[in-house]
């Protein structure tokens, strides 16, 4: 589902002197349906960038990132940007380390808007976006309100359940579990297993050990791709 | 935005616009397809009016050609293969403009009814009855109090003007909005339920629109690709949280990085 080809990251940052920060180089990775590839490494090594790199967030120096999109492999570092789209609207999911929504949006609704995108019933959509909240025990009484004012572990699980409402074949997923207490956590791991058996993709960051070795079928350690000084 | 639509709505190519030896926006290209948000970005003086005047048939450029896929017809440059009337009718058609202050974009001392029915009288619709149901039906669709229908809008506050000006351009079933700072003039909570206004209608409506603004924040939300001008120039151009987020431009680093935390 996703095959990754001789990918190369750095950062040049302009205003500090055009300042280069290599990030790692030469990475080639192979997920097929129904693994779940852990990115491991100590913080900095460039886990979230390579994660991002997959989500076509950030542009790779050099190298390919090829997904299954519509029976088809499209390179998302070099699509235009509609393309983009039309794999992230249809194949690629995405969890982020933290929300990022309009303000003033309820939360219920913010769920029900990828389905939406898909053409999927408002009804069908708010039916399906409640089912999910439920299951991540997020409070009936905060599904109408919008997530700014929620703590970090609701605003997550607000997070989660915007991609995981859907069912996307390839999943990227940034600390997904990173503030959730051991209750939800579990749900997680369930939900994360029930993508892979149903055969998603997934590569993952996950801070805690109990998460990556219960939904991990494969390591891919960063520390391995580090670019020559 | 539904699926793919092959063929681009707007072809932009090598458009350059001069004032005396000034040039205001050079050498700008880029293609629209059906339901795409585009948004432009630059601090004042970049070109990016200047741009949005010329892609709205408001200006003719220097040189350069701006087609659009005229209905039934295909592409066509709007400035050279269009007569004045023919502009003016995609103008009050097939397009829309938001400008950033409604005073300019609606007829201040006329109700809010007639406000969204001329549009459709400027276009041959005659039936009282007809063109009222219709204004009613826009007014909901951008969440203004219908009991207001008969108030000119100069007795509205700024966000209600707003959302007016929005269903003054939609009843006509456009398939290009041009906006100019849609939410600048407002409070910051009253931006945030119009942008939901707006994503929601460009999404229902498979519209696509042309933004320009100095405001990241509502291009984060609202558009779908960036294009990011400096002294007239394209200076990066692509998918908007790619442009935000990894940005390659010294400038666009810049902007970027000055933005206020809250």
């Amino acid at each position: 589902m996703i095959r990754v080809e001789q990918l190369t990251k750095s950062f040049v940052l302009h205003n500090q002197g055009g300042v280069e920060i290599p990030v790692f180089a030469d990475i080639d990775l192979e997920v097929t349906a129904g693994e779940c590839l852990v990115l491991a490494g100590p913080s900095g090594v460039g886990k979230s960038t390579l994660l991002r790199s997959l989500h076509a967030n950030y542009l790779p120096n050099q190298g390919r990132v090829f997904v299954r999109h519509r029976e088809e492999w499209v390179d998302l570092a070099v699509a235009e940007p509609r393309t983009v789209l039309d794999a992230r609207r249809h194949t690629v999911g995405h969890v982020s380390q933290f929300l990022r929504a309009i303000p003033r949006v309820p939360a219920i609704d913010l769920v029900a808007e990828p389905m939406l995108d898909i053409g999927i019933g408002q009804d069908e959509a708010i039916d399906r976006a409640a089912a999910v909240l439920a299951r991540l025990n997020l409070p009936e009484a905060l599904w109408r309100l919008p997530p700014a004012t929620f703590s970090g572990g609701e605003q997550q699980r607000v997070n989660i359940a915007i991609t995981f409402a859907r069912d996307y074949p390839i999943l990227l997923l940034d600390e997904p579990t990173a503030s959730l207490d051991a209750g939800n956590r579990a749900v997680v791991i369930e939900m994360i297993r029930e993508a892979t058996a149903n055969g998603a993709a997934v590569v993952g960051i996950f801070h805690d050990r109990d998460v990556r070795e219960a939904v991990g079928t494969r390591e891919f350690d960063l520390r391995e791709a580090r670019p020559a000084a | 935005m539904s699926d793919f639509d092959d063929a681009p709505l707007l072809r932009v190519s090598g458009l350059t616009h001069r004032y005396g030896n000034t040039i205001a926006c050079r050498d700008v290209s880029f293609e629209l397809y059906p339901g795409e948000v585009l948004g432009i970005v630059g601090e004042s003086g970049s070109g990016k009016t200047t741009l949005l005047d010329c892609l709205s048939g408001r200006l003719r450029p220097s040189t350069g050609e701006v087609a659009y896929d005229v209905r039934g017809r295909g592409l066509l440059d709007i400035h050279r293969q269009l007569s004045e009337p023919e502009r003016r009718m995609l103008m009050r058609t097939d397009w829309g403009i938001v400008l950033q202050d409604p005073r300019e974009g609606l007829r201040m001392r006329v109700s809010a009814g007639a406000n969204v029915g001329e549009r459709l009288m400027a276009i041959g619709a005659r039936h009282y009855g007809e063109i009222r149901a219709q204004a009613v039906d826009w007014m909901e669709r951008v969440e203004l109090d219908l009991a207001r229908i008969d108030d000119p809008p100069s007795t509205f506050s700024g966000g209600m003007r707003q959302r007016l000006q929005i269903a003054r351009n939609l009843v006509t079933g456009p398939r290009l909005v041009f906006m100019d700072e849609p939410t600048s003039g407002l409070d910051v909570s009253v931006q945030a339920r119009l942008l939901d206004l707006l994503r929601r209608l460009t999404r229902e409506l498979n519209l696509a629109s042309i933004v320009v603004t100095h405001d990241l924040g509502v291009v984060r939300l609202l558009s779908h690709r960036l294009i990011v001008m400096r002294d007239g120039e394209v200076v990066e151009h692509g998918l908007t949280d790619r442009v935000l987020d990894d940005p390659r431009h010294p400038y666009t680093q810049l902007l970027v990085s000055s933005i206020l935390p809250v």
